[in-house]
């Protein structure tokens, strides 16, 4: 789950990390009272959408005056804003974040990732801030230095100083970037983060150390436990089909071609997609109704489905195992009762009972194209969009 | 002797009396598979399907001699029962749940370090269908009718596709000597690197198949040990060609985040290290069987 800057922000502050002074707003009118009561003469009012690169799509706007803050926030309120990580139909902007505008001396980076290879918590800085991590990869892969966190024990003192020294921070401004750094440590291991990015970290030409832009993202499965965490969540800026789908308990991702998926497990669903590109066809969705492949889940996946316009076939591919053929063809049936589908249907079905539960499909009324094997459904599916 | 588990293992349920542990615990029965016993705290003393509860796990080895368990507690308490089933002394654990947080998962692998490697318990899982060698015992959820009997190894990060291997390969003929699931979370307890050396030492298997997906180094770690270290052939296939970059793909750990993570950019390190790749999974079985031919 990914959250605002603004809310990384007011987390990270509560772990001791300083942040420039600022505030959110929902409308123009309250912008301009905003900016005065952050005092100081130069603001930057920023766009809360859930991505990185917002500066170059103009979502971030230096205002010299309160008057010019409500202007900008009357401009950015309410559009769509598209980065290099929005796709092309942008995110909406329904908050903006006011912020005192900060004298920068200097733009660094730090990062905290879980490291699958190591299956710890690493911390990643760079004295090249600004850029994305994966620019500065690219580009200075000499500046990055790492430090691998403990997680039994948590990040150490000396380790954040070891950082600090590494990023050529002068002596006297040693002690707070450290604590920044553990705080951030801190904030990412108790509150069951995944991603914790602070950049630009700078310091400023008074001396301080701020957390300009701030991201964090946190695992979906420990939310249960992170009451504080999962309220923080914005549905206005997750794909409408993707929260209907994450409501009801399925795993969906929405893509960009138009043949709809329903399969079960995500690595078959996987594999499917693959087979339908191989076939030469473009997968409109990734769906898994779940191992069990349940009716219930079933009917959800259609209604889904039949929800996505783009979609011009379907291609159903179950296979089941404890829960027999016969069972999943009953729920096809039943489905297919409740929801229309005016686009093709191919359906695969393997496992157990698959006899059994294509005569099923057979004897109902379904209009439907019956497949055998994985390749046979792919070709079935891109066939059928040609026709 | 099969990899990890073999006829007459003594598995316990952990979870043994809740929905999803009794209608599992019954599947297994009724494979075969020594089911002796199992676990619910506060419910130790009494019988359920016709076996003893505990309330410890400890209590249950004590009682019942179990080397194995199989995980069928909520997300929230996984990562306990695991650590109290490595501190019982059981040798092979199978956490079935999905929805263990990556946090918990470190925490649990980490606190089986202070085991020395010849006691530690092996983990497979989470979010996995567990285990089985055909014909002699299964420790897992997968329906164990399409796994045919044989000499070809299976590991595999996602359920249904490994059933779809299982079958494809029965339709030809070729039987396995033991299926694992490792599970589609970041942070696993068993890697393809940790399944593929046990089998590379196992003398009922010949040659492995490996099917992976996008997100993680597991893949290519278990490639560049199969090329210093074995003689039998690897066989791999990688889901996710068409996943874009950044989301997750169902499985937790299903998501592109550095290089060499996507399907295409693991399927040409893989190569690299000589690993015959089935060039899609309608295939998989078909690959297995030329590759068994030129042994």
């Amino acid at each position: 789950m990914d959250i605002h800057e603004y809310q990384a922000k007011e987390i990270l502050s509560s772990f001791g990390v300083t942040i420039p002074r600022g505030g959110i707003v929902y409308s123009p009118e309250t912008a301009e009272n905003k900016a005065r009561e952050i005092g100081g003469s130069k603001w930057v009012v920023k766009a809360q959408i859930h991505s990185g690169a917002r500066g170059k799509a103009g979502g971030v706007i230096v205002c010299n005056t309160p008057l010019e803050v409500a202007q900008a926030t009357d401009k950015l309120l309410g559009k769509k804003l598209v980065t290099n990580q929005t796709g092309p139909e942008g995110k909406i902007v329904n908050r903006i974040y006011i912020e005192e505008a900060t004298d920068i001396e200097k733009e660094l980076y730090l990062g905290l990732v879980f490291d699958r290879s190591s299956e710890s918590i690493m911390v990643v800085a760079s004295t090249e801030g600004g850029m994305s991590v994966e620019e500065i990869a690219k580009e200075k892969p000499e500046s990055i230095i790492r430090s691998k966190i403990e997680v039994a024990v948590g990040i150490q003192s000396f380790q954040a100083r070891e950082l600090a020294f590494g990023l050529g921070i002068e002596p006297e401004l040693i002690r707070r970037a450290s604590e920044t750094i553990v705080g951030c440590a801190k904030a990412f291991s108790e509150l069951d983060a995944t991603m914790v990015e602070v950049n630009p970290l700078v310091i400023s030409k008074q001396k301080q150390i701020l957390a300009l832009d701030c991201k964090m993202s946190f695992d979906n499965n420990a939310m249960f436990r992170r009451d504080k965490v999962s309220e923080l969540r914005d549905k206005t800026q997750e794909d409408e089909k993707e929260v209907y789908a994450s409501d009801r308990g399925l795993n969906y991702v929405s893509l960009d071609g138009n043949i709809g998926n329903i399969i079960n497990g995500a690595g078959l669903a996987m594999a499917s997609m693959d087979m339908i590109k191989l076939a030469g066809g473009e997968p409109a969705n990734f769906l898994d109704v779940g191992g069990g492949a349940t009716p219930e889940k079933i009917v959800k996946a259609f209604r889904l489905i039949t929800m996505d316009k783009k979609v011009k076939v379907i291609l159903v591919n179950i296979f089941a195992g404890i829960n027999r053929c016969d069972w999943v063809a009953e729920g096809i049936v039943q489905a297919l009762e409740k929801i229309e589908v005016k686009v093709p249907l191919v359906i695969r079905l393997a496992g157990t009972n698959v006899e059994k539960g294509n005569k099923i499909l057979r004897d109902s009324k379904l209009n439907y194209i019956e497949a055998n094997t994985l390749e046979d459904a792919a070709n079935k599916a891109v066939t059928a969009l040609k026709k | 002797m099969a990899v990890i588990i073999e006829k007459n293992t003594k598995i316990l349920i952990q979870g043994f009396t809740g929905k999803m542990g009794t209608f599992h615990a019954e599947e297994m029965i009724k494979y075969g598979s020594n089911v002796v016993g199992g676990v619910t705290p506060g419910k130790g003393g009494q019988k359920h399907l016709e076996r003893p509860v505990f309330n410890t796990v400890k209590e249950a080895v004590k009682h019942t001699g179990a080397t194995a368990s199989i995980l069928f507690v909520p997300p929230a308490f996984a990562a306990d029962s695991a650590m109290e089933a490595a501190d019982a002394g059981i040798k092979t654990c199978v956490a079935i749940v999905d929805g263990i947080p990556s946090h918990d998962m470190i925490r649990i692998k980490r606190y089986m370090r202070r085991y020395s490697r010849n006691e530690k318990m092996t983990l497979v899982g989470p979010n996995c269908a567990g285990i089985i060698s055909p014909g002699k015992s299964m420790l897992g959820i997968m329906p164990g009718h399409i796994y045919k009997e044989g000499r070809v190894g299976i590991i595999s990060r996602s359920g249904t596709l490994g059933y779809e291997a299982a079958e494809q390969m029965k339709n030809l003929g070729i039987g396995i000597s033991t299926s694992v699931g490792i599970g589609g979370d970041p942070i696993n307890g068993s890697s393809f690197r940790d399944i593929i050396e046990k089998f590379e030492t196992d003398d009922e298997t010949d040659a492995i198949l490996m099917i992976g997906e996008i997100g993680g180094p597991q893949e290519v770690a278990a490639g560049e040990f199969a090329k210093e270290n074995m003689k039998k052939p690897v066989v791999g296939y990688i889901a996710g060609l068409t996943a874009p970059k950044g989301r997750v793909m169902g499985h937790a750990g299903a998501i592109v985040s550095a290089y060499g993570e996507s399907a295409v950019e693991k399927v040409e390190l893989l190569k690299e290290c000589g690993v015959t790749i089935s060039k899609n999974p309608s295939v998989m079985g078909e690959t297995v069987k030329t590759v068994l031919n030129n042994l």
